[in-house]
């Protein structure tokens, strides 16, 4: 039972507002020593698994074509664009994305989007420029919450498309862990139950991006 | 073969460029501290696996005590005016190079498993997709004349924003290993068949759904709360007790437990991350934006289990 002190001491140091890369390290340690490991055995296992784990960082190589983009123009024209596109809202935008995402997501395509490849460069900007013409005068919160949404959305289509696919790794694991109890299940009879949700997701989040819709349409009203 | 280490190769690189572009930014108080954080992620990145156990654990305490201690931001945008210029001139042929990195990862990613003799399939999005940022630079540099500094020098300025942040995920992954070694899983799982309500199937199916959502939230990852659950009310109560269809169950189960992905800091490279990408003054910016589409979720899942799994 001592090993949940881990659990504590990561919900302490994010509360407290400690480097939450210290309070990871120091939760490393609590649950180690707690579990009966010295401390290099932690160090060293943390550090395998730290090496193991490389592949989840990789994605800022996409960095350096953002900045490059960015520099030339990117998000001007973004909003250049959109400026001339008569009925596209940030709610309608979004809604098409969302659509994207999941579709994407159900065919086992889930890194060809996402928050640096699509949301920074693309999707953030568009949605901003779209919200600018939409209220006339966007307020800094308006414009934090258009952002906040379009990274939002992106997580919405990711999370609740990806798992109709067959080979994602979420049904493999109910696949893998139902096997050990003598319940074997092909993924296809998994993944059908996954497009309720999907359909309850595209229609929660699409109707507040509508409502977002309906609170940023100012300048059209007389 | 073309593997992944092609790819951590690639990414040490960039990562170098950062720390060497960095470390005599004077728009940056901390400078130096800066490049050798991002200097040690490219050591990692090309030599992770000739360091050993130990020696990966030290540059991990080396990376946590330059980000501990405060890293800087340096400066290098490009005046609004310039930018205004350039996008008229440019053109929607930004928005081009912009969509070269999607689309070879989906065509790659489709292609590459045709040819398992060249490209280790099991990783071929991520080489795809660090194709497309090759393709992506050098079209992209050729087209806006750009020399080969302006995109690392970009970069570096969008890597500075992201900060220590960058390397959250990984951080919470490996600390995921560590729960796993230390049996953090099984002790929660007891404490849940305790406290859950007998004889009562839509109590249990709450506690199931419920379960999964919070303990996501403290893990960060449904992968990691999945097992637990399941292994503590799932199986026991849900499917052999009240004879619910497994496959209802654990797949809308494991949706579950997606919702409290939504809500939780822990899960930083889909919540903390994009918040400092997008330079969002409130961190959780985004996790607020997803509290409205998490919760209804949520309790549409419970009521889907409920109602599908038990005819």
């Amino acid at each position: 039972m001592w090993v949940l002190l881990g659990i504590a001491v990561i919900v302490a140091g994010f509360v407290l507002r400690f480097n939450p890369l210290l309070v990871i390290l120091a939760s490393a340690v609590v649950t180690g020593i707690a579990a009966g490991l010295d401390p290099l055995a932690i160090l060293a296992a943390f550090g395998k698994a730290f090496n193991e784990a490389r592949y989840v960082s990789i994605i800022w190589i996409v960095l350096p074509v953002v900045g490059l983009l960015e520099a030339h123009g990117l998000q001007e024209r973004a909003r250049g664009l959109i400026g001339r596109m008569r009925g596209a809202t940030v709610g309608r935008f979004l809604i098409f994305y969302l659509l994207a995402r999941q579709g994407l997501a159900a065919v086992g395509l889930t890194s060809v989007a996402g928050h640096a490849q699509t949301v920074r460069p693309l999707v953030a900007p568009i949605a901003e420029a779209a919200a600018e013409r939409q209220s006339g005068d966007l307020d800094d919160a308006e414009r934090e919450q258009v952002k906040a949404m379009a990274a939002a959305t992106d997580n919405v289509g990711l999370f609740f498309g990806e798992d109709i696919f067959l080979a994602i790794g979420s049904i493999l694991l109910i696949k893998g862990l139902l096997e050990q109890y003598g319940i074997s299940l092909e993924p296809l009879q998994l993944s059908v139950w996954a497009i309720p949700t999907a359909i309850a997701a595209l229609l929660i989040h699409g109707f507040r991006l509508w409502r977002l819709d309906r609170r940023l349409n100012r300048a059209e009203r007389p | 073969m073309i593997t992944l280490h092609w790819v951590y190769a690639l990414a040490g690189a960039i990562f170098a460029a950062f720390a060497l572009l960095g470390v005599n930014d004077t728009s940056n108080p901390r400078a130096r501290r800066t490049a050798a954080f991002w200097a040690l992620l490219a050591l990692s990145m090309w030599a992770g696996d000739s360091l050993g156990d130990l020696g990966n654990g030290v540059l991990v305490l080396g990376l946590v005590a330059l980000a501990a201690s405060g890293l800087g931001r340096g400066g290098g945008m490009v005046p609004d005016r310039v930018r205004q210029e350039r996008a008229g001139r440019f053109g929607n042929g930004l928005f081009a190079i912009a969509l070269v990195i999607p689309a070879t990862a989906l065509v790659g990613t489709l292609l590459f498993k045709g040819v398992p003799t060249w490209v280790d399939g099991k990783q071929a999005t991520l080489i795809a997709l660090a194709l497309g940022v090759v393709i992506a630079l050098m079209a992209g540099c050729l087209w806006l004349r750009a020399g080969p500094i302006v995109p690392m020098q970009q970069g570096r300025r969008l890597m500075d924003q992201v900060g220590w942040a960058a390397i959250l995920p990984q951080m919470l992954a490996s600390l995921g290993a560590v729960f796993a070694l230390a049996g953090v899983g099984d002790a929660v799982g007891g404490l849940v068949s305790q406290a859950i309500p007998q004889g009562s199937l839509l109590g249990a199916v709450i506690a199931y759904g419920l379960g999964m959502a919070l303990f996501t939230i403290v893990m960060g990852n449904a992968f990691a709360a999945f097992p637990v659950m399941t292994a503590a009310i799932g199986i026991p109560l849900l499917i052999r007790t009240y004879h619910g269809d497994p496959a209802i169950v654990c797949a809308i189960g494991m949706l579950a437990g997606f919702c409290g992905t939504l809500l939780t800091p822990m899960a930083a490279n889909f919540n903390l991350v994009p918040a400092a990408l997008l330079e969002l003054k409130d961190k959780h910016g985004v996790i607020r934006q997803q509290v409205g589409t998490a919760l209804p979720l949520l309790a549409v899942n419970i009521a889907l289990i409920y109602c599908l799994a038990f005819p």
